[in-house]
């Protein structure tokens, strides 16, 4: 595993468990919480191209947070990064607190979907993907994270085909793979996204620079899917 | 009774152009003007928009049938300042995807302009498969969505006109069913003839049918092209100047807005008299859309029988 070391003056990777230790009280989602944190990290400091500084920018690239059931990690890696004070951190869950088990997009800077329902990010990261193609910003990212049971809904299956045959290639699809998904994925979870026509990587889920290079690595006229594996559900933590 | 307005002649004469081919023209033109506009389709209706899909490939957005990214991706595209126009047979927009609708449009706070084809009945060979009776009762349960019920294709170009510049969430109930002029003017309720003993309330294309069914009866008659949001005063104007007795003949789930019938008429004694799709059974024919019209009592015989026996029940 790499720590991300960046020499900004904001809070580091290294400073996650602390932030995170402040959002108590949701012990049944902490692993897929925890699952995803090392993705995040590197998206937010190494990929993508979005700062509180920029939220308000149409060119601005995109992160959408499918798996809305693991919001702790998001939580901590957007008040690392100055998207919104920490202090909202500890009173998470609150009826008057922005930040929710399952995040909204409304309520909380720098969140571009609420989400919590499966099934519905990467649909709404194909139409992200094709608005921002139709007003020539053809630089912009959209990068959606679902998780491998998450795959299951069907929605995906028609989005997965949507975007590869309209070769979406500013569109990212980062599959956190706990193995939890009841009945499997035969062949892998990237081969069913390569039979769709997308360029697809595995990488282990917690090595920052693997996950950078592979985040990184996109195509022409073909959207990107990077299955990220990290330890199988209530193995870790 | 005391006709102030002139009052139009029902008649079944159909319309030259209909609802759904006004709509594709009105978006043809709209597109050339509008960077904004995208339309999202799952094949239906996609060979209609073949010429302008050539023109603007990057907003007209077929999909396939994939009715969850139908309104996913319209929710993306919204999430981008794009306006999108979603299309589909009535059931197939509205029912198969409504936690879409909830949450990728509600919930993200994601505008968009749905245009429905089909209505209740309109392709009743089809069967129960292509009818979505319970479309406006199931917006309903949703916050912020203004809904448009036209009841002839003239009505349809100025409501989509109207959509596309707001930003917010638009339902726009296109029918083969239709009146014989276009009356809407605004989203007020429109006073079509003046009566002293009742209101009838004739939503979007039942106009036809409620105009022959009151011809000989003592009513005024409004008209809803618009029902969300509910123009509130104009049936309690009307209320008060005629009678407290309101008939509501809606051509989807009978009752959707008696509830709202119900607000607007609270503070006197009235009573109200709901006409619409049978919610007592499935009916489970084929046949045409007058069959239909006529199970449902929602024929000119049936809702003048029923608006008759309402009117008559006051003073027992």
């Amino acid at each position: 595993m790499t720590m991300s070391t960046r020499s900004d003056t904001g809070p580091g990777h290294a400073d996650l468990p602390a932030l995170l230790n402040r959002l108590s009280g949701d012990e049944k989602h902490s692993f897929a919480a925890h699952s995803t944190l090392d993705v995040l990290w590197v998206l937010y400091d190494r990929v993508l191209s979005v700062t509180p500084q920029n939220t308000g920018d149409p060119k601005r690239d995109r992160f959408l947070l499918s798996k809305g059931h693991g919001p702790m990690a998001h939580y901590a890696v957007l008040a690392a990064k100055g998207f919104f004070d920490t202090d909202l951190l500890d009173g998470w869950g609150g009826f008057d607190s922005p930040l929710g088990f399952h995040p909204d997009r409304v309520l909380v800077p720098g969140v571009e979907i609420g989400s919590g329902s499966l099934g519905h990010g990467l649909p709404l990261a194909v139409g992200t993907a094709l608005g921002l193609r139709a007003q020539g910003y053809t630089r912009s990212r959209v990068v959606v994270l679902i998780g491998d049971a998450e795959l299951e809904e069907g929605s995906n299956h028609e989005a997965i085909a949507l975007a590869g045959r309209l070769g979406l290639d500013r569109l990212t699809t980062v599959v956190v793979d706990n193995m939890s998904s009841t009945h499997g994925w035969p062949g892998g979870i990237g081969e069913r996204f390569a039979r769709e026509g997308w360029a697809q990587h595995t990488v282990d889920g917690h090595d920052h620079d693997l996950l950078r290079e592979a985040l990184t690595d996109t195509r022409a006229d073909q959207p990107l899917a990077v299955v990220a594996r990290v330890a199988e559900r209530g193995a870790d933590v | 009774m005391t006709p102030l307005a002139r009052i139009p002649r029902p008649t079944a004469m159909v319309p030259t152009k209909s609802m759904r081919e006004t709509f594709v023209d009105t978006v043809a033109g709209e597109l050339d003007g509008d960077p904004r506009l995208a339309v999202v389709l799952a094949e239906i209706s996609a060979d209609r928009f073949t010429e302008v899909a050539e023109r603007y490939p990057e907003r007209v957005i077929n999909v396939g049938i994939r009715e969850q990214a139908l309104i996913g991706v319209a929710g993306g595209l919204s999430l981008t300042g794009m306006r999108p126009v979603v299309h589909t047979i009535t059931p197939f927009l509205v029912e198969r995807p409504f936690e879409q609708i909830k949450l990728d449009l509600n919930h993200q706070s994601a505008g968009a302009v749905l245009v429905s084809t089909g209505a209740s009945y309109d392709y009743p060979a089809a069967g129960r498969t292509h009818m979505a009776p319970g479309d406006v009762a199931l917006l309903d349960t949703l916050p912020d969505w203004t809904v448009h019920v036209p009841g002839h294709p003239a009505e349809v170009p100025a409501m989509l006109r109207t959509a596309f510049a707001a930003d917010g969430l638009v339902y726009i109930r296109l029918s083969e069913r239709g009146n014989a002029e276009a009356l809407a003017e605004g989203p007020e309720f429109r006073t079509i003839r003046h009566g002293r003993e009742g209101v009838v309330l004739a939503v979007g294309p039942m106009l036809r049918p409620v105009l022959a069914a009151t011809a000989m009866l003592d009513v005024t008659v409004l008209y809803a092209a618009t029902v969300r949001p509910f123009d509130a005063a104009g049936l309690r104007a009307a209320a008060l100047s005629a009678s407290p007795d309101v008939v509501l003949v809606e051509p989807y789930l009978r009752g959707t807005s008696s509830h709202l019938v119900e607000d607007a008429l609270s503070a006197l004694p009235h009573r109200v008299h709901a006409l619409g799709v049978s919610r007592d059974a499935e009916l489970r024919a084929y046949g045409t859309a007058e069959q239909h019209e006529a199970a449902h009592g929602l024929g000119p015989t049936e809702i003048a029988a029923s608006v008759r026996r309402f009117l008559g029940a006051r003073s027992a």
